[in-house]
């Protein structure tokens, strides 16, 4: 029974309430470092990290820090967890730490932590919250490396940096550029958006037949 | 003077950060349904920004950089910043009640605004001095009101037109930028 809700919890980040494709959080590391597979992965994880342990840190202080004065508690908290990965990164990644350049300080500000932790850590166990960060952070991983994976295989032929695409094949420079971030988003979401529509139809035809 | 120059274009036009940049997207795409409150909310945004840069170079140079505390900027930056929207809110409320009025809502939006905390990084990675930093805060601040209020504009007429229906929402916003940015992206031969 408790397993089961922390499953549905876990879920439901990576899913339900995909925080990029469904809930539209985070845009910002989003259009910005998804140029490159490798680089979508390292910022997913870097901020799967930071949301698993501010999640977990915010719901175990959630009876102690005063209602006033939350948003700043969990800015401290956030951002504390976010020099720890920002410098573990430069000291083991160069190479990755050079690619994010800023975006990573910049998870600090990213809404999906700042969501999780005023919607679901603050009102439920450290558990259920840990469950809940693992699953919206590996949700926000799983929809940066798709959209980086589409960008870097159109835009250069490669993926994660292995040429893929056949010899002839003309990389389409627009993927990655600016411009390419905002479009391939836009295009990915206007699947996924039909997608969903389709599955909801195919419920309620399903249920019409039933009855 | 030659140098000043180039940022202010640079910030404007060929670097914009919300085109080319990706800082500020969240308000970008919440606060960009009508041109009055985007131009509020880029009003808004350069008043903070232009103090941001100007207070984070302090703290920088007089307390990070002195006692070695370099890796302690994220925090120092963020609740500097957090601290100088709140004040900016009472300030204008005392001072300036219609303009108060005016930014109300998203006064405090701000403080989770990426541009805010990304100029304060920005210009201590590319080593500005304090005139540069001003300069650089107001003027990418500057290029990010230009943006919103453009993409406003263009969403207000959308909003009236008959779209796909996938398309309705953020997947039309999201394509309606793209295009936006491509033409952005023809300011990049201006440097």
């Amino acid at each position: 029974m408790k397993n089961n809700r922390l499953i549905k919890v876990f879920t439901n980040g990576l899913l339900n309430e995909n925080p990029t494709f469904r809930l539209l959080l985070g845009m910002c590391p989003t259009l910005a470092i998804t140029k490159a597979a490798s680089s979508g992965l390292g910022m997913g994880l870097a901020t799967t990290f930071v949301l698993v342990f501010s999640n977990m840190v915010v719901s175990m202080l959630r009876n102690i820090i005063p209602d006033k004065v939350r948003i700043p508690a969990y800015v401290v908290v956030i951002a504390t967890f976010v020099t720890i990965i920002d410098l573990m990164i430069k000291a083991f990644l160069p190479a990755l730490s050079s690619t994010l350049g800023i975006y990573i300080p910049l998870i600090v500000v990213n809404c999906i932590i700042f969501a999780r932790a005023e919607s679901f850590a603050s009102k439920n166990p450290v558990l259920p919250s840990i469950a809940d960060g693992l699953g919206m952070g590996l949700g926000f991983t799983g929809a940066l490396v798709l959209l980086s994976s589409v960008r870097e295989i159109i835009g250069t032929g490669a993926w994660f940096g292995v040429q893929i695409m056949p010899e002839g094949y003309q990389p389409m420079a627009i993927a990655t550029s600016p411009a390419g971030g905002f479009l391939f988003l836009g295009i990915l979401l206007l699947l996924v958006n039909a997608a969903v529509q389709y599955i909801e139809r195919r419920k309620a035809q399903k249920e019409e037949e039933i009855l | 003077m030659n140098n000043l120059l180039l940022i202010v274009v640079g910030g404007v036009l060929v670097n914009n950060f919300v085109m080319s940049q990706f800082l500020g997207i969240c308000p970008f795409l919440g606060v960009s349904k009508k041109t009055e409150t985007a131009l509020g909310m880029g009003m808004a945004v350069t008043f903070v920004m232009a103090l941001a840069s100007l207070i984070t170079y302090f703290i920088q140079t007089y307390l990070l950089l002195p006692f070695g505390l370099e890796y302690m900027q994220t925090i120092a930056f963020i609740l500097v910043i957090a601290m100088l929207v709140q004040v900016v809110e009472i300030a204008l409320k005392k001072i300036s009640a219609s303009l108060y009025q005016a930014l109300g809502v998203y006064l405090p939006l701000i403080t989770t605004n990426c541009a805010v905390l990304g100029v304060a990084l920005l210009n201590v990675r590319e080593g500005y001095n304090l005139i540069e930093s001003v300069v650089n805060g107001i003027s990418g601040a500057l290029g990010f009101t230009l943006a919103i209020v453009l993409f406003a504009s263009i969403r207000e007429r959308l909003a009236v037109s008959n779209m796909p229906k996938w398309m309705n929402g953020f997947p039309g916003a999201l394509i309606t930028a793209g295009l936006m940015a491509l033409a952005f992206q023809g300011f990049s031969g201006l440097l």
